[in-house]
């Protein structure tokens, strides 16, 4: 509702809105988040205190260092084999650092190329690959992520290449989409009227017209696949076990959860939604930033 | 050669006078949309016939969907899938376009003939420069370096009196105005120096004293250039100031053409006649504006005899039976009427033309 005082506020609210599209709209917390993660994903080997992989039976169940029983030794507690949660935490975000983002390229090209070539041809070639984008998403993915794995084994760069094939095609749909209508814009016919090749137009026309929304897509998408990532780890066929992944240490958690030991599966579970989370923001924030008619308001 | 109003003299047009060959010629083209199984045929461009000349303006005109645009895509190989070019030769500089692969066609567009389209406005990339997308077909035409082709970009942006082009080169269209934007894709059009620019209604999305101004560029460029213009539009005013030659489209056919001063005081056609009469006038008295009783036919189910004969006020019962074929009434000039041979030849040679029916 506009009540008068807004009305007659109307300049100084312009004024404030200019100056938060200019320096407040940056999202500092999710930034910071996201840039806290990367950087202990790179220097996981000097900031964790404990070897990840390696616990003493001694030292099981610790609780973190705030509650009866912890010490400043194991800050974040220990889990059933002794290992140090803080540590895990800290190699287990270099896994989901790795994965999600090399998962989300690999699907972002192998979906965008298929969806503006699927577009701008149209005919045969929309035909093919389109049906093979429809049975692909006919398949339940997390079920076809586990037959996957069951073929090529659990690794690291496996369950990369394996949620890339999975996800690639909400890119493909998403991009023909906005492949369509862009090609009946004025400035693509301009371009063929002034003899651009089919792929110079493909490549300088319509794709840096739809990046904006596989950025978007694609930081959306990081957190699908860091969640699939993680469930793949937590059914045991994702990242294989002495590794530190967020997704596997829910899993080992799980039981300890039921007897009150929740920082096994509550801080490893903080991290990703915190992840997922500043992924989703900070790229809104680039959607935004993206657009030359947008930027510079 | 003696002339006669059944074939086509030699040289018809202008350009005779100085024996200069046609820059493009149209022969007998048609172009026709094909529905998916074959069974509707839109004959959107049917047996059109035209010639231009190193120079020449020619102003297609005509109402919508009489197929002035599909005249201009066919021109430039540039259809809808479900567009074919039935039969017909185009020769453009001595070959038959017709005849090119696509990747030939790819050399000729843009380069020797350019297209203006219908939206200006829309026309640009919103997330390119305007220095890179005036420079681009330089670049992809000549296999410039791009430093090179923006150079000659700033020099275009000259060309088209945009102010400052120095920073305008590096500003985005959203940055520019639209009489700006319009003399932005003038610029492009006229990028590769081609000989022939194809304008399809440049105008339409302007307001007047832009209109008056990017149409005196335009006629600026085509001097310096020497290009030749195929201006689409329907306005008959614009036809009066731009255009040396005259095409009226009605129904995928040219109805009538010749010199614009030529059809402007003396039109063979009734359609044209129709056209030149609904232009609404100051001194005129009437309280109502003349307009053109019926619509035009739809082109998939033609009616048998001349597409306008149902809207024709003299139409009479040959019109019905039979599509007139193109005739001569006087040199350099074409109609598609039975009434357009010249009146003292017109009993005698009736039965000529029912023959070359």
């Amino acid at each position: 509702m506009s009540t008068p005082s807004d009305v007659i506020a109307l300049p100084s609210s312009l004024s404030e809105r200019r100056f938060r599209i200019r320096l407040g709209d940056f999202p500092l917390i999710p930034a910071l988040i996201l840039f806290t993660v990367a950087f202990v994903a790179l220097f996981a080997n000097f900031l964790a205190p404990h070897n990840p992989e390696i616990g003493s039976l001694a030292a099981r169940f610790k609780p973190p260092v705030w509650m009866a029983g912890g010490s400043m030794e194991y800050p974040l507690g220990t889990d059933q084999l002794g290992r140090d949660v803080l540590s895990r935490l800290i190699f287990g975000a270099r896994v989901s650092m790795v994965v999600g983002f090399t998962a989300v390229i690999f699907a972002g090209i192998v979906g965008t190329t298929l969806g503006i070539v699927s577009g701008y041809l149209g005919g045969w070639v929309d035909q093919v690959i389109m049906r093979l984008t429809d049975t692909w998403l006919a398949l339940p993915p997390l079920m076809f992520a586990i037959f996957l794995a069951a073929i090529v084994g659990p690794s690291m760069w496996n369950i990369v290449i394996i949620l890339g094939l999975t996800y690639w095609t909400r890119y493909a749909r998403v991009v023909r989409g906005e492949v369509l209508s862009l090609k009946e814009r004025e400035f693509v016919r301009l371009a063929i009227v002034a003899g651009c090749s089919k792929w110079s137009i493909m490549w300088r026309h319509i794709m840096p017209n739809i990046i904006n929304s596989t950025i978007v897509l694609g930081t959306l998408m990081l957190g699908v696949v860091i969640i699939t990532e993680a469930t793949l780890s937590f059914l045991g066929v994702g990242v294989p076990p002495p590794e530190p992944a967020w997704g596997l240490m829910l899993s080992d958690g799980k039981q300890a959860l039921m007897v009150g030991r929740w920082w096994l599966t509550v801080l490893p579970g903080c991290c990703i939604m915190l992840m997922v989370l500043s992924a989703n923001l900070l790229g809104d924030w680039l959607r935004v930033k993206l657009d030359p008619q947008l930027r510079q308001l | 050669m003696p002339w006669s109003p059944t074939h086509p003299p030699e040289g018809a047009g202008s350009g005779a006078a100085t024996g200069a060959r046609p820059l493009l010629e149209l022969d007998k083209l048609s172009c026709h949309y094909v529905s998916s199984k074959g069974t509707r045929v839109v004959r959107a461009v049917d047996d059109v016939s035209l010639k231009i000349y190193p120079g020449q303006t020619l102003g297609i005109v005509g109402e919508s969907g009489s197929g002035k645009s599909t005249l201009a895509l066919t021109i430039l190989r540039v259809l809808p899938a479900a567009a074919r070019i039935v039969s017909g030769r185009m020769m453009f500089e001595g070959e038959d376009l017709v005849e090119k692969s696509d990747e030939e066609m790819r050399e000729v567009r843009g380069k020797r003939i350019a297209m203006i389209l219908q939206d200006p406005m829309a026309s640009l990339n919103p997330l390119f420069t305007i220095g890179n997308q005036v420079a681009e077909p330089i670049w992809v035409h000549e296999k410039t370096r791009k430093a090179t082709a923006f150079e000659r970009a700033r020099g275009l942006l000259k060309a088209v009196r945009i102010p400052s082009p120095e920073t305008r080169v590096t500003q985005f269209p959203h940055e520019m105005s639209g009489g700006m934007r319009q003399r932005i894709v003038g610029a492009i059009g006229i990028s590769c120096e081609p000989r022939l620019l194809i304008a399809d209604e440049p105008t339409t999305s302007l307001d007047l004293t832009i209109q008056a101004q990017y149409l005196n560029l335009l006629r600026d460029l085509q001097k310096e250039y020497g290009l030749a213009l195929i201006f689409i539009t329907h306005n008959l005013g614009i036809v009066a100031k731009m255009c040396d030659q005259l095409a009226v489209m009605y129904a995928g056919r040219v109805v009538e053409s010749g010199p614009v001063s030529q059809i402007f005081n003396s039109p063979r056609h009734p359609y044209t006649q129709a056209l030149l009469n609904s232009i609404p006038r100051m001194s005129d008295t009437r309280q109502r504006l003349t307009a053109i009783d019926g619509q035009p036919p739809d082109l998939a189910a033609l009616p048998r005899g001349c597409s306008f004969a149902p809207r024709c006020p003299s139409a009479f019962d040959r019109c019905h039976e039979s599509a007139p074929p193109e005739i001569y009434p006087e040199e350099g000039r074409t109609a598609r009427c039975w009434l357009a041979a010249p009146r003292a030849e017109a009993d005698g040679s009736r039965a000529a033309l029912s023959g070359a029916v």
